[in-house]
């Protein structure tokens, strides 16, 4: 295993370009990282450590839009006041990424790039219409996070390219809410995530844990949108079925995941003024 | 498999400026215990999960089990070493320790939670905790004794 340390996005765009998959890039560390001393596999790769790059740190806000640097931390966004003022989700579920440890050391760009159908980042993001910046020595270009997942754990990133930022167009929204179920309230992996946003560009409705990846719900958002927030928690089943398929797996089952999935979609969306 | 070239990291401990040899594959956990013999911290789930290897990094607690030590390049980190014995006082009076494996995490992100107390502003005491596993407590020492090391010395009722 070799590490490379580049303190410049040029030098560490160009050892992408050279080593494309054979380099692994790693920000935080807190999914990489987990169970290292029994994942040979793991501790055989090579690493494009991203820590020194300075140019990828910080929040910036500019006029229609909030860029999050690709080393933007939970915390970075749970300790920004304008961040919990303008996009309370981002914080919520910020506060829900397993426990200040992991809080201080997670990236939202790496959440999006790890691409668990149970991230607790991804399924707000998504509900802002967030927009992935890669870069490569090629150039720029941008992804909207609700296309950006192909399949299981399957991303639009190429290999020689790197998350730079995380773009979220700033609009008035008259309803966000962050919903997690897990088994406790801290240090916990979904077993059902939901993220509800609601501004002049419509309902977004986003899922996690409840397919195989993070996933947009197309149907029920167009019923909100004819119908107005549901009477019961049934009222959206059918529209559900359409859009999320839940299974049985370690953490939970098909039919728990259906029936919370309503009930929490409910309660989100009952509030819209 | 070819060796791992060593890499050389600088870096503050515990107010003291450092310079070591390590292994890419060696997470901080390993460096702070058996390179630089700092076993205070100790290693619990391996997975992030118990925060029993919970040192600081530039102020803010991590798990040291998911960090790897080339990480702590030019950062300021501190480990349970750094930490005066009479800190413990009230965590010790109010039984928040037992069998002792959690109590050096459950130490660094309570004296950080001591150091911060704007953060019980915005967040409470138990939330602030969640990332410490104590299997031998119930908790409840351990919070209360973080709130009796609130209040002023010698100050008022309790």
């Amino acid at each position: 295993m070799r590490v490379e340390r580049p303190t410049r996005l040029t030098t560490a765009l160009e050892l992408l370009t050279n080593r494309g998959a054979a380099l692994v890039p790693i920000a935080g560390g807190t999914d990489l990282l987990v169970h290292w001393p029994v994942r040979p596999d793991a501790r055989t790769r090579d690493y494009l450590d991203l820590q020194r790059l300075d140019e990828l740190r910080g929040i910036r806000w500019e006029p229609d839009a909030l860029e999050l640097g690709g080393l933007t931390t939970y915390w970075d966004a749970i300790t920004d006041a304008r961040v919990g003022a303008e996009f309370p989700i981002l914080t919520a579920a910020a506060r829900q990424v397993g426990a200040i440890q992991i809080q201080s050391r997670g990236t939202w760009a790496g959440n999006v790039v790890n691409g668990s159908p149970a991230a607790d980042g991804v399924p707000v993001l998504m509900a802002l219409d967030a927009v992935v910046v890669l870069e490569s020595r090629s150039g720029r270009r941008e992804v909207p996070l609700d296309g950006y997942y192909s399949g299981y754990r399957e991303g639009a990133r190429a290999d020689e390219e790197l998350v730079v930022a995380i773009r979220i167009p700033r609009r008035a929204h008259s309803l966000q809410r962050f919903v997690k179920v897990g088994p406790r309230r801290a240090q916990a992996i979904a077993k059902v995530g939901l993220a509800v946003a609601r501004s002049d560009a419509g309902w977004r409705v986003v899922t996690a844990s409840v397919a195989p990846t993070v996933r947009r719900c197309p149907t029920v958002e167009r019923r909100l949108e004819e119908d107005g927030p549901p009477g019961s928690p049934a009222a959206l089943d059918d529209a559900l079925r359409a859009d999320v398929s839940p299974i049985d797996d370690l953490r939970s089952t098909a039919a728990y995941r259906a029936r919370v999935l309503a009930r929490i979609l409910f309660d989100a969306a009952r509030d819209a003024p | 498999m070819s060796g791992s070239p060593e890499l050389r990291v600088s870096f503050w401990l515990n107010g003291e400026d450092v310079s070591a040899a390590v292994d890419p594959r060696d997470r901080l956990l390993d460096l702070l215990r058996y390179g630089l013999g700092l076993t205070g911290t100790k290693e619990g789930c391996s997975e992030g999960e118990c925060g029993a290897c919970t040192v600081w990094i530039d102020g803010l607690p991590a798990d040291s089990c998911l960090v790897p030590a080339y990480q702590a390049e030019g950062r300021d980190i501190r480990t349970i070493e750094s930490v005066d014995p009479d800190r413990l006082a009230p965590l010790l009076a109010s039984g928040a320790t037992q069998c002792g494996a959690c109590t050096p995490g459950v130490v660094m992100t309570g004296l950080w939670i001591l150091e911060n107390p704007v953060l019980l502003r915005s967040h409470t005491m138990r939330e602030l905790m969640a990332g410490n596993l104590c299997r031998c407590t119930g908790y409840d020492g351990i919070i209360e004794g973080l709130e009796a090391a609130l209040r002023p010395a010698g100050g008022g009722p309790a």
